[in-house]
């Protein structure tokens, strides 16, 4: 059973917002994923998001492309991914883990398989960014096979009439891409992103997280205002990356990964407590 | 061999979701499905209206040359002593190949949908030329994208692009090839989505352009077919084209599908050997999957990663190709063969020494395997062979690979 919805229950009865990193599996090596995750969850993450590296990142800018083939470098698939999330699961059952990635992967290890595997791995929804609502049918029965949540990507140029069809048949949350862009775009605009939420909300009661853009804990706060759930991706990949690159240790990039998240954790609690 | 399947079957896909058969469909972000709608709708209404026909038809007579010759290379048939090679003449369109029927079509529809910027990826540069080109024209803003390898090796295609005004961005991520420049285009088209129409150059991509790319390429069959029945009074024996992503492979093979008694041949880079593991050939080693919006047959890892491609031409060094040769294969209708490196670098230089016509180095792997099928044939009987460019792109990697030097290094 995905631990998403008894979570935003938990959230929305004490007023509280999601904070929900995003790190690639594997980068630079798997040595790094497993402490750093846990690292996460102590400085206020309620949700991880797990990228699964791919050799051709579609949706991804620059940072998070290095992220991937890092992560490639150091050997991770799909299956290792899976094999750190299992890792995490030995000691947090707790905190919900949602798979963030691309649809070839899955259709190289058949979709089936890959809802049973994930499943097994304590993996409570699938993000697959090139698996639109006309092409993610056969994935999403596997799926919901296994209690897995399917979680659809509305964006700034989704009509109206597809944020209908989209929420009719999503479940755990809805994730806004609040840009239009890759990840790691600089060009937020929180009036627009406020807007298009209230669309949303029309729509459906499900939980509303927003991601690509979000850099630290003002921008956080801010969406915060609207938002169930803020990702923060680019940032937490460039600044483990950074640390590491500059001589640093798997220690000094996880503690400044978790003096990060910290950050947008109380910016996010600022946001929602006046 | 004989091939018994209903003609009608072609005329069908790819079907309302975009798939020919399994393959095809849309595979990208949420926010281009807004975009792709946009083009499926505005393509549907214009694709059989008599004005846009005519624009693009009169656009193909007067500004790329139309109809291209289909030539008999005499000498050469009569050395390889079989069947009768005829060549579809795409080198003598405007930019150099078969790439400009498409921009064409493409620049068409982008004026139609107002949009000022046009983006394209590009490997062998002929696409980006052709793209520049017609940018130029329309006093468009463009940007082709180029993996950095590819710009090394097509560097005067890069200056070409250029000259014509457009600006040429390097890709450096993965291979640094055309599979990255798709990457690269797609970025840009999710960023900048409002006011720009990305130019695929070939039969790949989401629906609806493995479609509209097709049509905008089959003139090239459909004049072949009516040159054919003139010159030879039958039709061709066989159809020989090289297969990179695939358009200029399905301009000729399109009109011809329902002829069952004309056999096809779609040849793929071999590269170093298909054993090898270093080549381009998904449709003779690859594995069905997803890249870049549509689903077909890859060059892909266990684990689904795709892999590093390898030929000597940088218009076929690409993992994937377009989804209905994929369709092709599976249902028998198309034969994909390969031809190496060196098989094509020969049929280069003998087609240029023997009928004075020199090929772009994609087009010498089509070469290569018609000059193999014609031996085996009897001189009653000939082949159409899609000759897709010209070689002046080339001759520098040739010169490169033969050894000399030209003091441009
Ligand atoms: C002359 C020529 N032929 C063939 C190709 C391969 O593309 P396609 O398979 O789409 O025809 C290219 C691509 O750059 C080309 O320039």
């Amino acid at each position: 059973m995905s631990r998403l919805g008894p979570l935003f229950n938990t959230l929305r009865a004490e007023n509280r917002r999601a904070v929900v990193p995003y790190l690639v599996a594997g980068d630079p090596d798997e040595a790094l994923t497993v402490p750093l995750m846990h690292s996460l969850v102590e400085a206020g993450a309620d949700i991880i998001e797990v990228g699964v590296p791919f050799s051709d990142p579609m949706s991804e800018g620059p940072t998070i492309q290095k992220g991937h083939e890092r992560a490639l470098e150091g050997g991770t698939s799909l299956l290792s991914t899976l094999a750190l999330v299992k890792q995490f699961r030995e000691t947090n059952t707790e905190t919900p883990l949602v798979l963030m990635g691309y649809a070839n992967p899955l259709e190289r290890k058949g979709y089936a398989a890959v809802a049973d595997a994930c499943a097994e791995a304590g993996i409570d929804g699938l993000i697959t960014v090139d698996l639109p609502p006309e092409e993610v049918a056969a994935m999403n029965a596997e799926l919901q096979r296994q209690n897995i949540d399917n979680i659809f990507l509305i964006s700034p140029t989704t009509s109206d009439e597809r944020v209908a069809t989209i929420t009719a048949q999503a479940s755990g949350f809805i994730y806004y891409v609040a840009l239009k862009g890759v990840t790691g775009a600089g060009h937020l605009d929180t009036d627009a992103v406020e807007a298009h939420l209230a669309t949303i909300r029309q729509h459906t009661n499900l939980p509303v997280a927003v991601g690509f853009g979000i850099k630290d804990a003002d921008t956080a706060a801010t969406v915060a205002g609207c938002a169930d759930a803020v990702v923060v991706g680019s940032a937490l990949v460039d600044l483990v990356a950074n640390d590491l690159s500059s001589g640093g240790s798997h220690t000094s990039a996880i503690s400044g990964a978790h003096s990060l998240i910290s950050s947008i954790r109380n910016g996010v609690n600022l946001a929602t407590s006046n | 061999m004989t091939i018994d399947i209903n003609p009608d079957l072609y005329a069908q896909v790819p079907d309302e979701h975009g798939r020919f058969g399994i393959y095809g469909g849309k595979f990208v972000a949420e926010t281009l499905m807004s975009a792709l709608a946009e083009l499926e709708s505005l393509y549907n209404d214009l694709k059989d209206d008599p004005a846009f026909l005519r624009e693009f038809d009169l656009d193909l007579a007067h500004y790329v040359g139309r109809p291209s010759p289909l030539y008999e290379a005499a000498r050469w048939s009569d050395m390889i002593g079989g069947g009768r090679i005829y060549l579809k003449r795409e080198d003598l369109n405007h930019t150099g190949a078969h790439k400009v029927n498409n921009t064409i079509g493409q620049a068409l529809l982008a004026k139609y949908m107002g949009k000022k910027r046009v983006i394209a990826e590009t490997g062998a540069g002929q696409h980006g030329v052709a793209s520049a080109t017609v940018a130029a024209r329309l006093g468009l803003e463009c940007h082709v994208f180029m993996g950095e390898e590819d710009v090394r090796r097509q560097a005067l295609n890069v200056y070409r692009m250029k000259l014509l005004g457009a600006e040429v961005i390097p890709v450096t991520s993965g291979s640094k090839t055309l599979k990255d420049a798709m990457n690269e285009a797609l970025r840009d088209w999710v960023t900048n989505v409002d006011n720009t129409f990305y130019i695929i150059g070939t039969v790949a991509g989401p629906h609806p352009y493995p479609m509209l790319v097709r049509d905008f390429q089959s003139v090239i069959g459909r004049e072949a077919r009516a040159q054919s029945l003139t010159m030879t009074g039958k039709l061709p024996d066989a159809l020989v084209a090289c297969v990179g992503g695939g358009s200029n492979a399905i301009g000729l093979f399109h009109p011809f599908l329902s002829d069952n008694e004309v056999a096809m041949y779609g040849v793929e880079a071999g590269g170093k050997g298909v054993e090898t593991g270093e080549h381009a050939a998904p449709l003779s080693a690859g594995i069905p999957g997803v890249l870049h919006g549509n689903r077909t047959y890859l060059m892909q890892d266990e684990n689904g990663q795709i892999m590093h491609t390898h030929s000597v031409s940088a218009g076929l060094d690409y993992p994937g190709v377009g989804p209905e040769h994929a369709w092709l294969k599976d249902i028998g209708r198309v034969n994909y063969v390969d031809a190496t490196d060196t098989e094509a670098l020969a049929a280069f230089h003998r087609v240029t020494r023997v009928e004075g016509i020199m090929p772009a180095l994609e087009t010498a792997h089509a070469l290569a395997y018609a000059e193999k099928l014609a031996a085996e044939m009897t001189p009653d009987q000939h082949i159409i062979v899609n000759l897709s460019g010209r070689g002046d792109k080339d001759i520098l990697t040739v010169a490169e690979i033969d050894g000399i030097d030209l003091g441009t290094r």
